[in-house]
């Protein structure tokens, strides 16, 4: 990957599950990083919750990338998890394949420490409300933190994502909340695991 | 089917002025648009005078054969495809109006003619006849009303009389009839009309009326069924049961509202007129917007 | 040059190629998990000049459909199981009054309102045999979104060559998943217009339709007065009803079966992976071949032989291949999301020549790889896997 911040070259399957509640944008967040991986010419599948699931308030999207066919088309074991309510955290950060990474956001999540995962809160929300006077935005800072922490995708690539999927009048917000992230997710005080 | 039509006397009719000035043809000529002079309509069934002044109608407004195509139901009713040499569509029981939706909206300049016995219209197709008036769509509806199920051998449908007997009411028919040039009107058809078997020309004036108009055209022509209907109410006679329709049979004019209705008296004549957007029009429009939107 | 890559759902896919295929009319009602491809038409058939309408119901939806086809239009409906289940009367109409149209059955879990937003593939049978009578009928089963588009093409072009309603058997993972494809774009495309009988009006009705010569059937309004019947008709004389006569009845039920089966061979459709030196074969369909192919795959990477079978067309069922697969291997496995349905075809179909192994799934969730590799395991008991999968 040319871009920066890409600390290991991706394995050949790798699986994302972003989970949340309704409202906090995270269909168009798994949309948009699927988007990156797709124009990076790899494989994709994204699946998210439908229906009487997806009406309950909470919100699950899930990415599988690879650089083969994809077979079985569902995630089993994510390689990478984002949680950003205490639901989806309780749900869903257990089944993050070992050595995964569980990413949350450390206001809304009270996490509880998980043997073999790298576990790393970030103040998403609260960032994309004192930085960028949008609470909605935390989705896209989660973003460039996830690209920031886990290469998954080109930070170029997501950026590109962004300006053709949103519309044109809130793409300059959105690309001010990807880097946002890269840089909560890589600055000085840098990723934390929990106390 | 020519056995109840005096053609000297049609020729002299009274027209009404407000409805196409329909000129009966002659027999030759009424069946030059026919596959076959025989059906398997019972003697004195009035489904043949209603074929007849269904022929008259789209003759006397000079529609082109070609364009014009009959969807018809299952039932008596709808044996009138097997007769026509139109384009003509016998569908599945009580589906005719839906298919017709599809024909209208895939070739809106197709002249689309509905043909339903009254089981088929209101009881297994009464949800396409309300979405059909609902929509306004430009399909002539003709119901052949004789409220009974003739094809399996007189059974009550949802027009037989309160009390009246059928082989699935022996006991007398508890339920109420529908009046289903009400429930067209109020589902949202913007011509209504009804007319009997025993007025010929009228019958073909209401037709050609409803055909003339842009819209859902709904009309209730009340037929005999001497076989089915009359025999198990006492009325076997099929001249017996047109006296019974002309002497039921109130100008829409002159009838009592409030009186009692269906099996006494029921109005006949033009019951509702109005415009409205038609169906396949406002969706053409649809169809620019899109394009437009589209292009730019 | 086809379409850049881009991210599709199953059930955009199946839209987008509906439009392609020359599809100008749908008509449907609202229903999980098939709802995607009624709000997409409705945004784009218009822009084609086509037609969408949302009907009152399911059986005024394939009605209406039929009524388009018979007006000249290529027509498609979408629906899931419950839905399905109510078109099958008219179904069987188009069957009877060789209608050519498309229903997509995008199918769910059942029966009757069952799990609306999981996966089954519990209408396999009811696609067959679903409508009363005895017919002949084209079912397609697309295991990815970009067969979601091509088999949609195809289900069209098959109509109009069989004059036959076709259906396509998606499901709830496939319909509602977004994979990265590039779509075709129509001048890739083998599209089969309908066209006009090549006689003249006169002596249309005197002309019969031959199991390899199927005329095309004239639209309603056109110069040609067609009669079309859902009752027993005459094929020699113009389609007029005739039910008394047992030879007439036999003669268009022989027709109406021989016209598609004749033609099985040319109509099947078998993608075979690994199958030349198969012991073992895998037979799958749909969403579930993504497991099987998952599984073939790992048994390949622990030395194995595993081959794969899946029908692309599920009916006319593939004879030639189920045929050709009991000669070669010992064992076929069979996963579904049912309980056996495709399983009881292929066991008829084998005749005791192989063991066939059936594994059904009717939790609502799609089969997984390990349940496949487990059952491939006893298969091999003598061989030695590796721990990880």
């Amino acid at each position: 990957m040319a871009e920066s911040g890409s600390p290991t070259r991706a394995p050949a399957r790798q699986e994302i599950r972003l989970s949340g509640s309704g409202g906090q944008g995270i269909i168009l967040a798994a949309t948009l990083l699927a988007d990156a991986a797709v124009a990076s010419g790899r494989e994709v599948i994204a699946t998210q919750s439908y229906g009487p699931e997806a009406r309950g308030g909470a919100s699950k999207a899930e990415v599988i990338v690879a650089d083969d066919e994809i077979d079985f088309p569902e995630v089993t074991a994510p390689t990478i998890t984002v949680c950003l309510s205490q639901e989806a955290f309780d749900a869903y950060a257990a089944q993050t394949e070992r050595g995964g990474l569980v990413v949350y956001d450390e206001r809304l999540v009270q996490a509880t420490p998980l043997a073999q995962r790298r576990l790393v809160g970030l103040p998403f929300t609260h960032m994309a409300e004192t930085e960028l006077g949008k609470a909605i935005a935390a989705n896209i800072v989660m973003l460039g933190a996830v690209q920031q922490l886990t290469g998954v995708v080109g930070a170029a690539a997501l950026a590109d994502a962004v300006r053709r999927r949103l519309p044109a009048k809130i793409v300059e917000l959105n690309l001010r909340a990807l880097k946002l992230g890269h840089a909560v997710a890589s600055g000085p005080t840098g990723p934390r695991a929990p106390a | 089917m020519s056995a109840l039509v005096d053609e000297e006397l049609l020729e002299h009719a009274p027209h009404d002025t407000s409805l196409p000035r329909v000129a009966p043809h002659r027999t030759g000529e009424i069946t030059q648009h026919l596959r076959t002079p025989k059906t398997l309509w019972c003697p004195g069934c009035s489904n043949g005078i209603v074929t007849r002044a269904l022929i008259d109608a789209v003759l006397a407004l000079e529609l082109d054969p070609d364009r014009t195509c009959v969807i018809a139901g299952i039932g008596c009713a709808g044996r009138i495809t097997a007769y026509l040499n139109w384009s003509t569509v016998h569908t599945a029981h009580g589906r005719a109006l839906a298919l017709a939706t599809g024909a209208k909206s895939a070739d809106p300049g197709l002249n689309v003619i509905v043909v339903m016995g009254d089981g088929d219209c209101v009881a297994i197709g009464g949800n396409h006849l309300i979405h059909a008036a609902r929509r306004n769509i430009d399909v002539t509806a003709i119901v052949f009303n004789n409220s009974i199920y003739g094809m399996t051998g007189g059974q009550m449908s949802p027009t037989t009389f309160e009390g009246d007997l059928s082989t699935t009411s022996v006991y007398g028919n508890v339920e109420q009839a529908f009046d289903i040039c009400e429930l067209a009107r109020a589902a949202g058809a913007t011509y209504v009309a009804r007319g009997t078997s025993y007025n010929y020309l009228r019958l073909a004036q209401l037709i050609a009326g409803g055909i003339a108009h842009k819209g859902f055209s709904f009309v209730e022509a009340m037929v005999a069924c001497p076989t089915y209907y009359g025999r198990q109410n006492g009325v076997a006679d099929p001249a017996e049961m047109l006296k019974v329709q002309k002497a039921r049979a109130v100008p829409v004019d002159e009838f009592d509202h409030d009186g009692p209705r269906l099996r006494d008296r029921y109005p006949v004549g033009v019951l509702h007129h109005a415009e409205r957007r038609e169906y396949t029009a406002a969706y053409a429009d649809v169809v620019r917007r899109a394009q437009a939107e589209s292009r730019g | 040059m086809p379409q850049p890559r881009r991210l599709v759902e199953g059930n955009e896919a199946v839209a987008e190629g509906a439009i392609a295929a020359g599809a100008r009319f749908f008509a449907g009602y609202p229903i999980t998990p098939s709802t995607e491809i009624a709000e997409v038409l409705s945004r784009r058939l218009p822009q084609v000049g086509g037609h969408f309408v949302q009907m009152e119901d399911e059986i005024a939806s394939i009605g209406a459909v039929i009524g388009a086809s018979l007006a000249g239009a290529k027509a498609l409906t979408a629906t899931s199981g419950p839905g399905f289940s109510l078109m099958q009367e008219s179904i069987g109409y188009a069957s009877m009054a060789q209608v050519p149209c498309v229903i997509v059955d995008v199918m769910r879990g059942g029966p009757s309102t069952g799990l609306p937003t999981e996966p089954s593939q519990g209408d396999v049978m009811q696609a067959r045999w679903g409508t009363h009578g005895e017919h002949s009928i084209i079912a397609l089963v697309p295991s990815s979104v970009a067969e979601c588009f091509s088999l949609t093409v195809e289900a069209f072009n098959l109509s109009e060559a069989y004059r036959t309603p076709v259906i396509l058997l998606s499901d709830a993972t496939i319909g509602h998943m977004r994979e990265a494809v590039a779509l075709p774009t129509r001048d890739e495309l083998r599209v089969a217009e309908r066209g006009e009988p090549d006689v003249e009006p006169d002596d249309y009705d005197d002309v019969m339709s031959t199991v390899d010569n199927i005329m095309p059937r004239p639209a309603l309004g056109s110069r040609y007065a067609v009669h079309v019947t859902g009752l027993v008709y005459d094929r020699s004389r113009g389609g007029v009803p005739s039910t008394g006569t047992p030879s007439v009845a036999e003669g268009l039920g022989l027709y109406l079966r021989e016209k598609i089966y004749h033609h099985r061979d040319a109509i099947a459709r078998v993608e075979e992976l690994e199958m030349e030196d198969a012991e073992v074969a895998i037979f799958a369909y749909g969403s579930v071949a993504r497991s099987a192919r998952a599984a073939m795959k790992w048994a390949r990477r622990q030395g194995v032989k595993v081959g794969l079978v899946r029908p692309i067309t599920l009916w006319p069922f593939p004879m030639a291949a189920v045929d050709h697969m009991a000669e070669q291997v010992r064992t076929i496995i069979v996963p579904e999301m049912n309980l056996k349905q495709m399983s009881w075809e292929v066991q008829a179909a084998v005749g005791g020549r192989a063991k066939v192994v059936d594994h059904g799934r009717i939790d609502g969730k799609l089969i997984r790889p390990e349940e496949i590799q487990n059952l491939i395991r006893r298969e091999f008991y003598y061989h030695h896997f590796e721990e990880t999968a």
